[in-house]
């Protein structure tokens, strides 16, 4: 980063994005112009910081400096003060919440303390659109050294003894898909990128293409060397077009650079990358989905064998790797398996990156070795719970994975201890849930997406998701009957036993674990008739205490129904045939008066 | 071959690699139950996608049970097809299957042959815990074409029919769509099949396991015209038919019932019963002289003549050229099919004969098919809106039919067909076969060409069950490239080849369904058993062994209509009743 | 079936951009749904027509995912994130409350055309969870009192 000053880093993820991070761009390109200031101070958009509740993030290089939630009109003051004056704007830092101090550098706060960034190393440190940056922080480095090596067989050897596992799901071991992948001969092989992240509630892969897109670039052609592809598919979904369009300009740069291309580093080795564009289905990230997908068909799974690595994209020998996983390797080859294996536990080495989200003080995208507990990743990550409410379950692995309760906060994280807790690491979705959560309904929220998702093509995921569908939908009515649990369970476990592809199997894992941590929830809707957590509509109703309420109308004022009758300084009353239980009421509530019975 | 050991329930078998855990355990005699699965073995046809998982078997050291129709054994497997968590996972899943099936079993057309029927016998199932209350059932409208009823309601997803008409028959009018739940098999856009590139051949419907796919029951619009006694009805049967009824009747496959055939027809009431192979080798007298007529133009040169000439009995075939290759249309004879030279015959020349008036006639056709139920329908085939022939009803049908009349098929006497229009030879038995309107046009083609007997009549060369097969026939000296097709699929290749100029062919005979007319969609349902049609095809063929006079020249009644009525083939008179045009179908989007 | 020439000849060209090579299928229907906003039936057929593939193929793709439409969308598309982290902080909440101010269901279009309302799963916002679009304007920690004045915002344009 040549001779500027200053460097002025502006997260432009998604969320940041969102929070308008794009205009407090161009607000400070538009002031650094007016002051004369555009040859010492360069703005940079990057890609994701990870620390979404706090966006729009603003860091300052090279002292590190942090802003927080900045709006497009604090750029004069950060450039004002900051830049010209060289005092921080104190207002705009981090606020620790516990002793009230405010932390400048990111290092020091404790979302980022206990975090380790291998696949997220370069976003928020980059700007993603210029490859020399990606050059200047050893990018294509490795692939250089796996061309001049010339080995690729060796190469393989070393990503296994690695230990690196596919981080879309599964977790098969990535070095062993691609030993699997090279003896197979034919006169063409694909290397596919799966980037068609479809967890609702995952934005990682979202993020590393975002932020940092040559990294995967770099790893494909490791991998088509390795597996001898000289043809890569990106299959991205179409709903990121922040990340189609960054790697579009990567791809290009690359090509300029000849790192993609014929003769690359003037071997022999030729290797191009085109994109495929997903439309919105979550079982094309099942790869045989995927390559049907790509292939311009419904994206129905097939039954394996036979494997990709045997018969692939238009039948021809292909590897499927997850974005995150790609990510990986460059760093793999250039610091060493033995580094990489010493980071995590026995069977899962390096870290994971999860989207950290849900009823949690701090929202965001964070990478963690293996083996890190829950508990770390929610109350020091995380910083606890909102609202300083009591924490129920979290949530891994999305709608393929399950609800862990407190007992499970000291499990080490890895893929096998998910497994064995009824949930599973999935793409990396992380859902905290509090006290108001119902688990039954959490269930149901995940089964049907599962049934909206699913492609139809086997009975049991088609039928029987729909099955357990309306029977968790009539417990959360309170129409229900210990009878109809025993189905749930029965049709749950036929589901996994029997159904023709991953998504089919895992699906009914959220009903499963949740049967299994909250039994007493589901009886309490059967048996009872009644929600703990309070969030089934069809049990509860919102009652005023004609005691409590000092008859200031400000719910009658919100309600937007207008179900709230009474007049000033009176007690209200809500008409229970026109409420329609949003709960506004119970918000806007100064005096407590409002309760869920 | 390598060979492995597995051990299924207890067995141990030794099978060659590759294979599935379904054969293996058919080997050991162990039935595994299916729904989706479907293959009909040598007629090149297989339905894998290992979709309903009724078929799962526990294979220790697996995580979760197999599907054993395309699981393929793995050296010394162990495999359980019974134990408490396969027989548990496979009712539940059936349950799930009938969930969303109307179980209006009675009532459905398919009842008593319906493989979902059979399975719910199997597992004794007696209730259904998943139907009332807020569950829900898939609602698709019914829709009536001319020949087929799709009724998706009763759809399992099975995707036969889909894989039948896209792969084998390349006609393309099905697809599933949606997914999820709402996932079906379906037209595009929801169209009609007739707005649709569907093209009629049915077989669909002779693969589909349910009542999703069944065909339009013409049998009370015969009754009704039965009980008229102003209406003179007359009976055609298509040779295949004589070759499979039986088996609706507890027969073996391949009996041979024309005799019993003809008795059924009189006692159920028709005035004539009369035989469509007497209109096929009316057939071969105009389709061959056209061969021969086009023929001569090339081999003199002419450019503009369409060689090859290629068959055009099959409707099912008509209505995929006029749908997809519209342009090659000139290719094809102007020869109507056996169905409608009937119809035309005993509505202009027998009703003459008999002092019938054209509306008091009913021409009633038994066939192996329901493309021809389509075809009675044909504009082109109706005089002041009165049909030459007035319905067709399918071997399946007439089986309904002679049950409904309390008739015992098994103790009939047989009778001959009655006379003029049921004398036929046994070049006109194997039109039932694929390769059996060639070879019956080549024994005639091969006479009046020379003017020499044949020396020998079997073509064996023009025989078999191969998709595709080509013989080169020496006629004295003129050698003529025939090739014989069965399945669309295959006929385009030969339209492809045509369009590429790259045909070598004189004349090529094509007909939709697997086997040809034997396996039609309107003959019993096989099941997947391909052994059937191969009872079937053998039969025809002794059929025709078995009968006095086997070229169509040589049918005394032919010789005759000709001399009283027709005088010469490709006549004035035949051009005007026995040979037709075709249209452009083909579905197009016009630019406003 | 009929189709404007102009509009056909729009999509011969997409579809000659792909060879005509039926797998690019997918990319050819987000082309054309980018140009005209959906993929009516007419325009099915002439794109089935050019990549020599069954209609029934197109449409059965096209009703497999997500992404594709065949009814036009409003003039204000509106999107609310039903992914996992705006879901517990109350997102069908504000979905049941748009529902009730734009007196459509999810998937619906109004018959002025000018709103339509979906669902979609995680934008990759969940920091600012729930959210809500409107076209490509993010609107976020949503409640059902909001959602009044968005829509407001949006017809009072429209007047």
């Amino acid at each position: 980063m040549a001779n500027y000053k200053y460097h002025i880093l502006i997260c432009g993820g998604t969320g940041c994005h969102a929070s308008q991070s794009a205009k407090i761009k161009e607000n400070f390109e538009q002031l650094l112009k007016e002051k004369n200031l555009e040859n010492d101070v360069q703005v940079i958009a990057t890609g994701c910081f990870g620390f979404c509740e706090k966006g729009p993030i603003v860091k300052m290089l090279p002292d590190n400096t942090f802003y927080t939630q900045v709006k497009p009109e604090d750029c004069r003051e950060i450039i004002d003060e900051h830049i010209i004056k060289g005092r921080k704007v104190e207002r705009l830092l981090y606020l620790d919440p516990k002793t009230q101090e405010h932390k400048s550098d990111s290092k020091h706060m404790g979302f980022y303390k206990k975090q380790m960034r291998i696949a997220l190393r370069n976003c928020g440190f980059i700007n993603p659109e210029n490859i020399d940056e990606y050059i200047a922080r050893d990018g294509y480095k490795a692939l250089a050294s796996v061309l001049e090596q010339n080995d690729p067989e060796a190469t393989i050897e070393d990503i296994k003894k690695s230990g690196l596992r596919g981080r879309g799901g599964a977790g098969f071991p990535t070095g062993v898909k691609w030993g699997l992948c090279r003896p197979n001969k034919a006169d063409q092989k694909y290397m596919i990128c799966n980037a068609d992240e479809g967890d609702p509630g995952a934005f990682m892969d979202r993020s590393i293409l975002e932020g940092d897109p040559h990294s995967i670039i770099e790893a494909m052609a490791i991998g088509g060397f390795c597996i001898g592809a000289t043809k890569g598919l990106i299959y991205i979904r179409a709903e990121y077009p922040l990340a189609i369009h960054r790697l579009q300009v990567a791809i290009g740069q690359a090509r300029e650079y000849g790192l993609l291309g014929k003769n690359i580093f003037g071997t022999d080795f030729d290797f191009d990358i085109e994109l495929r564009y997903g439309a919105g289905a979550f079982v094309c990230g099942e790869e045989t989905a995927l390559i049907h997908s790509m292939e311009g068909q419904r994206g129905e799974p097939t039954f394996k064998p036979p494997f990709p690595a045997v018969e692939g994209f238009m039948k021809k020998p292909s590897n499927v790797n997850n974005v995150e996983t790609l990510a990986n390797i460059p760093v793999i080859i250039n610091k060493g398996w033995e580094w990489f294996s010493s980071i995590g536990t026995e069977k899962s080495k390096g870290t994971k990156v999860f989207a950290l989200a849900g009823q949690i003080n701090n929202v965001g995208l964070i990478e963690v070795p293996m083996g890190i507990t829950l508990r770390e990743i929610i109350y020091e990550i995380g910083g606890g719970i909102k609202g300083g409410k009591q924490f129920k379950a979290v949530q891994t692995g999305g709608p393929s994975g399950g609800c862990l309760t407190e007992k499970f906060l000291d499990t080490p994280i890895d893929y096998e201890n998910l497994v064995a807790a009824g949930s599973m690491m999935g793409s990396g979705g992380m859902i905290v849930m509090d006290e108001t959560s119902c688990m039954v309904s959490v269930a149901k929220f995940y089964l049907d997406f599962t049934v909206e998702e699913s492609c139809g093509k086997c009975s049991p995921c088609r039928i029987g998701n729909k099955r357990m569908c309306e029977i968790l939908d009539k417990i959360t009515k309170g129409q229900g009957t210990m009878e109809d649990l025993d189905t749930l369970r029965n049709l749950a476990k036929v589901i996994k036993d029997s159904a023709l592809c991953g998504l089919g199997q895992t699906s009914p894992n959220p009903v499963l674990s949740t049967i299994d941590n909250f039994w007493d929830e589901y009886v309490a809707h059967v048996v009872d008739k009644k929600c703990p957590a309070g969030q089934c509509k069809a049990l509860k109703k919102y009652v005023i205490d004609p005691d409590k309420c000092k008859g200031c109308t400000a719910c009658a004022r919100k309600c937007p129904v207008g179900a709230i009758h009474g007049t000033v300084k009176n007690p209200h009353e809500i008409d229970q045939a026109a409420c329609i239980k949003c709960g506004t009421c119970i918000d806007t509530c100064k005096f407590n008066a409002i309760s869920i019975q | 071959m390598d060979k492995i050991k597995v051990t299924i329930d207890n067995r141990t078998v030794e099978v060659a690699k590759g294979t599935t855990i379904l054969k293996a355990a058919q080997q050991l005699g162990i039935e595994i139950p299916t729904l989706c699965h479907f293959e009909l073995e040598g007629l090149n046809f297989h339905n894998r996608p290992g979709g309903c998982r009724i078929c799962v078997v526990e294979v220790p050291g697996r995580r979760t049970l197999a599907p054993a129709c395309v699981t393929e054994c793995m050296p010394d497997m162990v495999v359980y097809t019974n134990s408490p968590r396969v027989l548990n996972a496979r009712k539940t899943v059936l349950e799930l299957i009938l969930s969303d099936h109307p179980a209006d079993c009675l009532n459905c057309s398919k009842c008593g042959s319906c493989e979902l029927q059979d399975l719910a016998i199997r597992f004794g199932v007696r209730e259904n815990p998943y139907v009332g209350g807020n569950h829900v059932q898939s609602e698709y409208k019914v829709e009536v074409s001319p020949s087929i009823i799709r009724d998706m309601n009763k759809c399992v997803m099975c995707r036969r029919c889909e894989e039948m008409c896209n792969k084998v028959q390349t006609v393309g009018a099905l697809s599933a769509i949606e997914r999820g739940f709402p996932a079906v098999v379906s037209t595009a856009f929801g169209n009609t099949l007739t707005e649709s590139p569907c093209v009629f051949c049915g077989q669909c419907v002779a693969v589909c396991p349910v009542g999703a796919l069944t065909e339009v029951d013409n049998n009370y619009q015969v009754l009704r015209d039965l009980a008229d006694p102003n209406k003179k009805t007359v009976v055609q049967v298509a040779p295949a038919v004589r070759v499979a009824l039986g088996e609706e009747f507890g027969m073996k496959p391949g009996e041979i019932v024309t005799g019993k055939l003809a008795a059924a027809l009189k006692a159920i009431g028709f005035d004539y019963v009369f035989d469509t192979d007497w209109s096929a080798d009316l057939t071969i007298m105009e389709e061959g002289t056209e061969l021969i007529g086009r023929l001569k133009k090339f081999l003199a040169g002419d450019k503009d003549v369409k060689i090859p000439l290629m068959t055009s009995c099959c409707p099912a075939w008509v209505n995929f050229y006029e749908k997809h290759f519209p342009q090659l249309r000139e290719y094809p004879s102007s020869a109507k099919s056996p169905q409608q030279m009937f119809g035309a015959v005993a509505k202009n020349y027998f009703a003459e004969k008999i002092n019938c008036k054209r509306e008091d006639m009913v021409c009633v056709s038994v066939m192996p098919c329901l493309a021809k139920k389509y075809e009675t329908g044909r504009e082109e085939f109706k005089k002041n809106g009165n049909p030459d022939v007035d319905y067709s009803i399918s071997t399946r049908e007439l089986a309904r039919l002679i049950k409904m009349f309390n008739i015992d098929f098994n103790t009939l006497e047989p009778i001959e067909f009655d006379s003029p229009l049921g004398e036929s030879t046994g070049a006109a038995v194997i039109f039932g076969a694929t390769g059996g309107v060639m070879e019956a046009a080549v024994r005639t083609a091969y006479e009046v060409l020379t003017g020499k007997t044949l020396p020998k009549i079997d073509f064996e060369e023009l025989r078999g069950l191969e998709g595709v097969r080509e013989a080169v026939v020496d006629i004295d000296g003129l050698k003529l490239n025939l090739a014989v097709v069965y399945g669309l699929g295959n006929a385009r290749k030969m339209l492809e080849l045509i369009e590429k100029g790259e045909c070598k062919y004189h004349a090529i005979e094509v007909m939709a369904c697997p086997g040809g007319c034997i396996d039609g969609a309107g003959q019993p349902y096989h099941h997947g058993d391909s052994s059937i049609i191969k009872a079937r095809w053998e039969a025809t063929y002794r059929a025709d062994r078995e009968l006095p006079i086997r070229k169509s020249h040589e049918n005394p009644s032919i010789q005759a209509i000709y001399k009283e009525y027709y005088k010469e083939p490709c006549g004035h008179l035949s051009h005007e009743q026995l040979h037709t045009i075709y249209f452009d179908k083909k579905i197009r989007v016009d630019e406003e | 079936m009929k189709i404007q020439k102009q509009l056909k000849d729009q999509i011969v060209e997409i579809c000659n951009s792909f060879n005509n090579d039926p797998c690019n299928l997918i990319n050819v229907l987000h082309q054309v749904q980018g140009k005209i906003g959906y993929l009516p039936v007419e325009v099915q057929q002439v794109i089935a027509e050019c990549l020599h593939i069954p209609a029934s193929k197109v449409y059965g793709v096209v009703t497999f995912y997500a992404f594709f439409t065949m009814t036009p969308k409003g003039k204000y598309a509106v999107s609310v994130c039903l992914g996992t982290a705006c879901y517990v902080r109350g997102a069908e909440k504000v979905l049941e409350e748009f529902e009730r101010q734009l007196g459509i269901k999810s998937g619906e279009t109004d018959a002025t055309g000018t709103f339509s309302l979906n669902t979609l799963r995680c934008v990759g916002a969940c920091g600012l969870a729930p959210v809500a679009m409107v076209g490509d304007k993010v609107y976020g920690r949503l409640t059902p009192a909001d959602v009044k004045a968005i829509v407001e915002e949006y017809r009072a344009m429209e007047k």
